[in-house]
């Protein structure tokens, strides 16, 4: 805790804001290279004998598998589960008790359980090829009955998706607090809300080539990935090979969003396929496997039920959350992800006495469900949020009174709320009277009474949300997960000509982090940003670490890279004072020199002299030289606390059921901004992708658990023009605990569009007595929850 | 996602097309701007034996007045339309329509022949071009023949086009000053296929009018003497008149049971009857 306050005493960043330093809006680096299409993504990688691979995928969800026919002429160019001797299941268990195992062979054996899933790897010079070769490959399946609906997949008799379980529940949670003394709350409100099964849609998919150096013994996976070192080591427990064989690779990234946070099937083959041919292979994931095979998420179901007072105090909220885990438990995070991380974070940042929680993580023929922006952020803020624009409905006040009763107030802070969950800073009712504010409701309020001459309908709707962010060791090692980050570590090292190299584990997927990494170091050291590198997506070149996930990289990397930075900066000091013949303790580094009473020297002359002229160095300089590792832990790694309230017009048709956005505010608290443009980029296209939860993106299955969206024509993601000019206004309020106070802000800007965009749409439709609780909000559920509302009110009548 | 393998012809005029196409027994798909073909042969949803890209047909990418109407060859993108290089007989409907199809890059290189030819229910011109009253011309080695789009669109991507047989143009009548023009489109976001299409061409003079309800699964509702929609009677007051329950009982009777579906039809066709008004 004192770490910081120290540091902002001591000085306010004085490379930022205009400099190059923490603080500074500099353009990203990286950018002269993306934008330009010079980006080297996994399929700009070209390797003599490259050959292409086509899987043979499942066309059913639930079948037993009776044989596998493969034309007489195509045999050696298929592989199936039976070749594969040796090569392990993915298993991604939690340690939290009662979680039951799943394991997910590479290529199936015995039963499909999803359709999509991998059943033959077929290779050849193409992949056109590879696919006529797929396409002569017949399946002789079984069909089973299909198990696609989560609340029915939970009641007694259900099909089962794995049989040894006896049920289709991964896990159950159950948390209570004190629920009793909230059932005589005068208002008590209950509903059933669902958010919608989504694709993370990145713009590149995943992508794997594959390829064996035999002179270092050492397999290289070349994959689109967010956290290569956990690939690496999901990959040698696979394989049954050591880490020190396998080297992961991961280039330009076009997206990841968590969903290339997970080991896949597909690169475990691949590294197998290679090792077997002996030469390179290639597998390049495109847009129907990705709709149809790889990548779900978010699909959520809440039975909830929010007690207050007559004034909006909250009492308490009950709740039984089902989440939609697919078939299998992905690797590292596993099934139980986001249903188990719904109970600790239902109550977000609201201050109640009672709360209970029940959850289930629930197997379906699906595939696995994966960690997406948000994770279950989205769903508890469309939940909740949702459920308060309710209560503030039976109270007759304003949604924002209810919100500003009920948010921790900047006073309480450090915070712990009911579930424990320990709020590090933050000013939340500043941040919604804001948004109030900036949003204009009083304005929206009258306009709304006057009405609109096209008849359209206006509403007005708001959220908030926290963000948990670069949560650490003590709050992941309780999950029992493959997984759990310790100390981050960067490694930074001046070149003989003076400039930086920074080696960090994370990976920058559109973050921006060749950027922020190098203000951070420059916050340091003082060297031009523009002469820094920064090596990211290595296992060979960067530290061990998790990886890119949870919002962790600029906290937990710039920490890292701070720390390491400031043992470098000292090490020059100490040679730079030699160098000045000056006492060590009377000179200063400032701005990429060491400085003394009568001169100073750049850390390009200090340097030179380590790597070029160390006859120069007195012979007690210390040999550890210019090259430093450091690892970094924040204060208390309990995590960061960013948040954000957005404030939502909207005019809803409710003839034709169309939604225009008409203004959107988003007034956000990340902690110190390393980078506010790069934060603005971030909040931007995460809002983007918060509207497409709102109201397009839908993947829906057929009874016989078909995945119906398998093209973009039928998966709908915002554009351009869906996406409204929204006006940011940031606050800072420092993290206590990290470098600069900065917090985590990645996922933010995807968590509160959802519940804003559907308490605009309820607000606007609420006098024809309205109410739609389900994502995303189709012109059809509007229509539909239109003439319903109509019928009901005939009947009354 | 690529194609299964497949010969490709691009043939230098129509009768050596003709003739490809003639000797192909019927595997063979013409490729024009290949907007929709192009990602169903990447779905191997359509796997011909050949490809006849008929992109160089100088016949086909005439556009001219003749007579009383326009004369589209197949080949005409919309951007043509949309950009005023065509003659317009319909003053301004089609352009208004060209320049709502999808995206550019899609108005760029899709061509109105293959728009029709596809027969995507969703599609604009084929409800556009019913409620502005045009016809197709079709050849093969046999002759021409010719029929209103209509009668063109048999079904959800199935048109009248016999083995063989190619859109050669479209002739569109003109529009009289008299008549006034209404089309109105949702979509779920910019650029995307039409759930529900309303188009209107209505002369209060002459007491008549031709309604389309396009983008349902099937082909488009025409009426081509769309009286029973106003009340009996086409006047200059049609706007009052326009019944939306008649509207209700026709996509009922089409087929359509989910109520809102049919309700976002009609207001969508309202909206059409509104502008046309306007």
């Amino acid at each position: 805790m004192k770490e910081n306050a120290k540091l902002r005493n001591e000085r306010e960043f004085p490379h930022g804001k205009t400099g190059q330093g923490v603080g500074a809006r500099l353009p990203r680096k990286e950018d002269d290279r993306l934008m330009r299409g010079r980006g080297q993504y996994v399929g700009d990688v070209r390797l003599a004998g490259l050959q292409d691979v086509a899987f043979v995928r499942s066309p059913l969800a639930h079948a037993r598998i009776r044989g596998i026919h493969v034309p007489e002429r195509h045999r050696g160019s298929v592989f199936t589960a039976a070749d594969l001797v040796g090569i392990k299941p993915i298993r991604a268990v939690s340690g939290l008790p009662g979680f039951k195992i799943s394991e997910q062979p590479v290529l199936a054996t015995g039963k499909v359980r999803q359709v999509g899933e991998l059943v033959a790897m077929c290779l050849a010079p193409t992949r056109a090829e590879a696919e006529d070769i797929a396409a002569s490959v017949t399946l002789d399946l079984e069909e089973l009955p299909a198990i696609h609906d989560m609340l029915k997949a939970r009641e007694p008799g259900s099909a089962l998706v794995h049989e040894h379980w006896g049920d289709n529940v991964f896990l159950e949670t159950n948390y209570e607090i004190d629920i009793s003394t909230a059932l005589d709350a005068p208002i008590k409100v209950t509903r059933e809300i669902s958010t919608a099964r989504q694709c993370m849609s990145p713009l590149e998919g995943r992508g794997v080539v594959a390829t064996f150096d035999k002179r270092l013994d050492q397999l290289t996976l070349h994959s689109a990935a967010q956290m290569p070192h956990i690939t690496r080591s999901g990959l040698a427990e696979c394989l049954g090979m050591e880490e020190g064989q396998i080297r992961v690779i991961s280039p330009d990234v076009g997206g990841g969003f968590g969903h290339k946070g997970i080991l896949l099937p597909e690169e475990v083959c691949l590294s197998w396929l290679t090792m077997r041919c002996g030469h390179p292979v290639r597998w390049l994931e495109d847009r129907r496997e990705h709709l149809v095979a790889s990548s779900n998420c978010r699909e959520h179901h809440y039975k909830i039920t929010v007690y207050a007072d007559r004034d909006g105090t909250l009492r308490g909220i009950d709740c039984e959350a089902t989440v939609d885990s697919g078939a299998y438990s992905s690797y590292p995070f596993s099934a139980c992800l986001e249903a188990a991380q719904v109970a600790s974070i239902l109550p977000g940042p609201y201050k109640m006495p009672a709360y209970r929680c029940r959850t289930f993580s629930v197997a379906t023929n699906k595939c696995p469900i994966l960690p997406y922006r948000g994770v279950a952020r989205t769903g508890v803020c469309f939940a909740l949020e949702l459920m308060l624009d309710l209560v503030a409905a039976e109270a007759g006040l304003e949604p924002g009174e209810v919100r500003l009763r009920n948010l921790v107030r900047p006073e309480q802070m450090p915070f712990d709320n009911i579930t424990k969950k320990h709020f590090d800073s933050g000013d939340y009712p500043e941040a919604m009277r804001r948004a109030l504010a900036a949003i204009d409701i009083d304005a929206i309020r009258a306009r709304q009474k006057q009405g609109e001459a096209d008849g359209r309908r206006i509403g007005v709707g708001i959220s908030i949300y926290c963000e948990q962010a670069a949560h650490g060791t003590s709050v992941y090692s309780g999950w029992g997960i493959p997984m759990v980050p310790g100390h981050e570590q960067a490694s930074a090292r001046l070149t003989p000509d003076g400039g930086l190299e920074l080696r960090v584990g994370v990976h920058s997927h559109g973050q921006g982090m060749e950027t922020t990494l190098a203000q951070v170091a420059h916050e340091i050291l003082g060297v031009d940003v523009a002469s820094i590198r920064i090596v990211l997506g290595d296992t060979a070149m960067t530290p061990y670490s998790t990886g890119t996930w949870g919002s962790r990289s600029m906290v937990m990397a710039g920490g890292a890279v701070a720390t390491a930075c400031r043992e470098l900066g000292e090490r020059a000091r100490r040679i730079g004072a030699k160098l000045l013949q000056h006492d060590p303790a009377s000179v200063v580094l400032q701005n990429g020199e060491v400085r003394g009473v009568n001169g100073s020297v750049s850390l390009k002359a200090i340097a030179h002299t380590w790597y070029r002229r160390p006859q120069d160095l007195p012979p007690d300089v210390d040999p550890g030289g210019l090259e430093v590792t450091q690892g970094y832990k924040p204060v208390r790694d309990s995590g960061t606390f960013s948040y954000a309230a957005h404030a939502a017009v909207v005019a809803v048709d409710p003839d034709v059921g169309e939604v225009e956005i008409l203004d959107y505010v988003i007034v956000e608290d990340g902690g110190v901004l390393v980078n506010p443009l790069v934060v603005d980029g971030q909040i931007y296209g995460g809002l983007a992708q918060g509207i497409g939860t709102a109201l397009y993106e839908e993947m829906p299955f057929d009874a016989s658990g078909q995945p119906l969206a398998t093209t973009l024509a039928d998966y709908l993601l915002p554009g351009p023009t869906e996406v409204p000019a929204a006006r940011l206004d940031h606050m800072e309020t420092p993290s206590p605990y990290t470098q600069f106070g900065v917090k985590g802000i990645g996922e933010g800007g995807a968590i509160a569009p959802p519940a804003a965009i559907a308490n605009a749409v309820n607000d606007a439709l609420r006098p024809l007595g309205v109410e739609l609780m389900q994502s995303p909000i189709t012109p059809h559920r509007i229509v539909a929850a239109v003439l319903a509302a109509r019928a009901a009110e005939r009947s009354a009548a | 996602m690529k194609p299964a393998p497949f010969a490709y012809e691009r043939p230098r005029d129509l009768h050596a097309a003709l003739s490809m196409l003639a000797a192909s027994s019927g595997s063979a798909k013409i490729i024009a701007g290949g907007q929709s073909l192009g990602p169903m042969l990447n779905l191997r949803l359509v796997q011909p034996e050949l490809i006849v890209d008929i992109s160089g047909l100088a016949e086909l990418k005439r556009a001219e007045v003749s007579g009383d109407e326009l004369v589209l060859g197949a080949l005409v993108t919309h951007a043509d339309i949309e950009d005023g290089r065509t003659a317009d007989v319909t003053r301004g409907a089609m352009r208004a329509v060209a320049a709502n199809i999808a995206y550019r890059a899609v108005r760029n290189r899709g061509t109105i022949g293959g728009s029709l030819s596809h027969a995507d229910p969703a599609a604009d011109w084929i409800s556009a071009l019913a409620a502005l009253g045009a016809r197709v011309t079709l050849r093969s080695l046999a002759g021409a023949r010719s029929m209103a789009v209509e009668a063109f669109v048999v079904g959800a991507l199935e048109s009248a086009l016999h083995a063989g047989e190619i859109v050669e143009a479209v002739h569109v009548p003109a529009r009289s000053a008299a008549a006034h023009w209404g089309y109105a489109k949702s979509c779920r976001k910019t650029g995307e296929f039409a759930h529900a299409i309303g188009a209107i061409l209505v002369d209060p003079a002459a007491a008549s009018a031709r309604i389309v309800i396009g983008a349902i699964d099937t082909t488009p509702i025409v009426i081509t003497d769309a009286v029973e929609l106003f009340g009996g009677r086409i006047a200059a007051d049609y706007k009052q008149r326009f019944d939306v329950r008649a509207a209700d009982t026709l996509l009922a009777s089409a087929g359509i049971d989910d109520a809102a579906q049919r309700h976002i039809h009609v207001s969508v066709l309202k909206r059409a009857v509104l502008e046309a008004a306007a």
